[in-house]
């Protein structure tokens, strides 16, 4: 188990940035382990969600920030649902992943790179267009061999176009995402 | 508000693509019990999981300007998706909008402020709700007796309850209710609300062979011989994916996953080919045969 020397690590800007910016107030949490216990990702995690709540609570900006547990929690608010106190752990988790990006900490590379991908093609079409997210999402982490063994499955189905949906107001999708990038988004 | 079931209707992307036959089958079934959609005019997407792993204005104005566009429509008493990460995207944003700081900022991003008060619904709560499993099995013509399906309603229709505000947050019902009422034999399934791995199947494989893979195990062990589901990346997960899934973890998995809505629509007497039954990986035929047969037997 780590050892932390508190007298030098705790970041109170940080806790106060968090709690802010999730509504959440993070004292409340008594270490009960109820959100690590229902938590489907533990075994994928290198820090367990309880663990990042009292290291949140001790202000560990640096080892929150560069942990992959944020990035792969996948909201599936289990652990907000069964927290005795109420705490929506899982919005916090996705502030700490807000922080993570804005910081340029990205241990888990090809989830960044899938939700970028994804998002691009919403900003392009104003709708995912299914194969161009696959061809950038590959191209981009250069793993081009991903669900090559579903792709004969896939096609014959005629499930994906191969064309994008564009929208009509298309325009007003990308305006979101410009306004957003203005007012200091990404 | 209008007593007619006349809602907006956001299909959601992957109802143009992945889950196609989960819209048709939706539109097919919601006509035939007299539930009337008007799809949201030039709808976009309300960014998935992606949008609000980056930042929760940005999710919220992807959201909100489809709750704009269904603000356009007249008589309409809400707003219905047949997809749980299209309606927890709207309703978060929608619940979140009730801050009037968030909501400033979330109107910045858009062209113009949205009144955020159409209430938001899954077509599940619609159906369970407004009209009631014994309305739907009025309506019944061809019963699914001996189909033995284990439901599955995924992490986010319920959850979490302050917001999702419908059916149980542990131990949903809807669709048990709904499967019983077009008679088929429903199982006890004890990961109802589990994650399937959710949208990591392209990036992080082997989370949803995991997790995915132990929700076929138990749905089996449970003596299910196929599965129901509300949404479409678990059925994608469970259906698309179960060759991966047997691959990676030795098993030999072959059982179909439905759609709520195609079940629903069966027992309401369309036919394979309207509902899309040829779009699911794994063929159900034999499923159906089996279930056919079991009736027949039970008749004679």
């Amino acid at each position: 188990m780590d050892t932390i020397q508190m007298s030098h690590s705790v970041d109170a800007e940080f806790i106060r940035q968090v709690e802010q910016e999730s509504g959440q107030n993070v004292s409340l949490c008594y270490q009960c382990g109820n959100c690590t216990a229902g938590c489907p990702y533990t075994e994928f995690y290198d820090i367990p969600v309880s663990q990042i709540m009292r290291g949140l609570q001790a202000g560990q900006r640096d080892k929150l920030m560069s942990c992959r547990s944020i990035w792969l929690c996948a909201t599936c608010e289990s652990c907000t649902t069964r927290c005795p106190n109420n705490i929506d752990v899982a919005r916090i988790m996705d502030i700490l992943r807000h922080m993570a990006r804005k910081a340029g900490k990205t241990p888990e590379k090809e989830v960044k790179t899938f939700c970028d991908a994804f998002l691009d093609s919403v900003r392009h079409h104003g709708r995912v267009f299914e194969m161009g997210l696959m061809t950038k999402y590959m191209t981009r982490t250069g793993r081009f061999l991903t669900d090559m063994d579903l792709s004969v499955k896939v096609l014959p189905k005629r499930k994906l176009a191969m064309t994008p949906h564009n929208i009509v107001g298309k325009k007003s999708i990308a305006k979101i995402f410009e306004r957003y990038n203005r007012e200091g988004g990404e | 508000m209008s007593d007619t079931l006349r809602f907006a209707y956001y299909p959601g992307c992957s109802g143009q693509g992945t889950s196609i036959e989960y819209d048709q089958s939706t539109r097919a079934i919601c006509k035939a019990l007299g539930i009337e959609l008007v799809d949201i005019p030039d709808w976009s997407c309300c960014g998935s999981t992606p949008a609000h792993t980056v930042d929760h204005v940005l999710s919220g104005a992807l959201s909100a300007r489809n709750i704009l566009q269904a603000e356009s429509l007249q008589d309409v008493r809400g707003i219905i998706t047949p997809c749980p990460s299209c309606l927890t995207n709207l309703k978060t944003a929608s619940h979140r909008m009730r801050d009037a700081a968030f909501k400033a900022k979330v109107d910045s991003l858009l062209d113009k402020p949205c009144r955020n008060d159409l209430p938001i619904m899954s077509v599940l709560q619609v159906i369970y709700q407004e009209l009631g499993p014994e309305a739907v099995k009025a309506k019944v013509t061809n019963p699914l007796t001996g189909l033995k399906v284990a439901p599955y309603y995924g992490c986010i229709m319920n959850r979490p309850p302050e917001i999702m505000d419908f059916d149980d947050c542990e131990n949903p019902i809807a669709m048990d209710r709904l499967m019983e009422a077009v008679g088929a034999e429903v199982m006890p399934f004890p990961l109802k609300v589990e994650c399937c791995g959710a949208s990591y199947g392209i990036a992080k494989n082997e989370v949803v062979t995991k997790l995915s893979g132990k929700l076929l195990d138990i749905a089996v062990d449970c003596g299910a011989k196929s599965m129901v589901t509300a949404c479409p990346l678990c059925q994608m997960n469970l259906d698309m994916r179960q060759d991966q899934i047997n691959r990676a973890n030795g098993s030999k998995h072959s059982i179909p996953i439905f759609y709520y809505t195609q079940l629903i629509g069966l027992a309401l007497g369309m036919n394979g080919s309207s509902l899309m039954l040829d779009k699911l990986f794994v063929n159900p035929s034999t499923v159906i045969r089996e279930m056919k047969a079991s009736q027949a037997a039970a008749a004679s």
